[in-house]
Parts: structure tokens; sequence; C-alpha cells
């Protein structure tokens, strides 16, 4: 098998620039040993004030599961949340959906 | 032997029930974290202050860092500032309560990253003889302290 050859991506149908750029982009809280689970709930109700369920469930999918998606939205709100979250000592990351 | 360090107060505000040898831990570790802050802000013992925002993205970081990275050190530094001069205090406004969190929070993780913290510290047993043990004694007091300020604040 081989790579294919670098002119087919001058190939690809116009539309997927456009769709590129609304693929939304998204935050993610890792796990981490330090952050206590009851802090990281309280961050998630204080930063986007989500319900205590809410913020519960996604805190134990970050603890259970290693992470877990908290926001999305365009590349500047996602990285305003992470920034937000790194302010409280989150470990969080964004990318593009 | 159980007590609550922090209240809500009918007044809307907290009480904080500490001795007097806690107030003097409290009013001196933020002057030690600012000291590493002040050498050099990339200090590994640092690093998980700032993370990295993006995974696989050097352009974004960097960016990332230059536009934000300033302002995410000036809040870590207010709150503690703020830890450091209210530590005597035995009643907290809600603003200088999240600030006693934060301040806590990165005391941890400066502390924690040190020390090699697992989820399975929690449930260890103290050895008096680790050469850790003071580190860890401070951190799992920082931990109940912390744990005592969400449960006033949520």
């Amino acid at each position: 098998m081989s790579v294919a050859p670098a002119e087919v991506e001058l190939e690809r149908p116009a539309g997927r620039d456009d769709a590129e750029r609304d693929r939304p982009w998204i935050v993610i809280v890792w796990n981490d040993p330090i952050n206590l689970m009851s802090y990281v709930t309280f961050v998630l109700q204080k930063l986007f004030g989500y319900s205590r369920d809410k913020a519960t469930r996604l805190m134990l999918q970050v603890h259970n599961e290693g992470k877990a998606i908290v926001s999305s939205g365009t590349r500047e709100k996602a990285e305003h949340d992470v920034s937000r979250l790194h302010a409280h000592g989150l470990w969080a990351t964004l990318r593009r959906d | 032997m159980f007590r609550r360090a922090v209240e809500r107060t009918d007044e809307g505000d907290f009480r904080v029930v500490l001795s007097p040898e806690e107030r003097e831990i409290l009013r001196g570790l933020p002057g030690e974290l600012r000291s590493l802050l002040d050498e050099d802000a990339r200090n590994p013992a640092l690093r998980r202050l700032f993370p990295p925002a993006y995974e696989d993205d050097a352009e974004g970081e960097q960016e990332y860092r230059r536009l934000l990275e300033g302002e995410l050190l000036a809040g870590r530094r207010k709150a503690l500032a703020v830890l450091e001069e209210t530590a005597g205090r035995e009643r907290l406004a809600e603003d200088e309560l999240h600030a006693w969190l934060g301040a806590l929070n990165d005391l941890r993780l400066v502390l924690g990253t040190r020390i090699g913290v697992t989820e399975e510290l929690y449930e260890a047993e103290l050895d008096p003889a680790d050469p850790q043990a003071a580190e860890l004694a401070l951190y799992l007091y920082l931990t109940w302290l912390q744990e005592e300020l969400v449960a006033a604040v949520g």
C-alpha cells in the first residue's frame, strides 16, 4: 500500500473548507490525582453554570474514563473556557471536534 | 475527631475556625509559592499550574501562552496574596473564600506534583519514617481544608 499523492488534496470538494470551519471546538478536562472530586464539580458549576447533577456526571466521567468534554463552541470560546479551567487548576485542553 | 473548619453564616459570609498554628502555616505558604513564581514561572515544579492548552498544535500553544500566561499568573498571585492577608481572619467574604480555594489548590498542585501524588495516596497510612512524611502531612492537611471550603461554599 502507499500513501495517496499530495495532488489528491487539491481535488477535494469545494465545500470542505466551510465544513472544516464550522466544526466546533471541544474542551476536554483530563483526570489527575490531585484535584479533588468535590472541587472539580464545584468548578464546573461555577464556570459553566451547570446544575450539580450535570457537573457531578461530568466529574465522574473524568474520574472513571480519564476525560470528559465539558464545553464546545468557536475556537475563541473554547480557548477562553480552557483558560478559565487553567485558572482554577484543572488540566484542560481544546481541539477541533 | 470531626470538626467543621468553615461554615456559611446566616449573614452570608463564612466563619473560619482554625488554630493559630494552622493560620501561621497558611500565612507562610503563599510566600513560598510566590518565590518559585518569581524565580521562573516555567520551573518544572510549576508545570502543573500551567498545563498546555493544545495537545498537538505548537503554534496554537505559543499563541495561547502569549495571550494568557500573564493573566493566569496575575490571578494566581492575587489569590495567594488574599490567603496571606486573610489567614488570621475569623470571617471571610465569599470572594475571599474563592481566593482561598484557588490558592490552596495551587499549593496542592505544586506540593502534590513534587511528592508524586497518586490516587492511592488518600487511602495509605502515613509512615513517619518516610523522608517525605512532613510534606505528605502538609499536603493531606491542605486537602482536608480544601474539602471543608468546597463543602461550605457548595
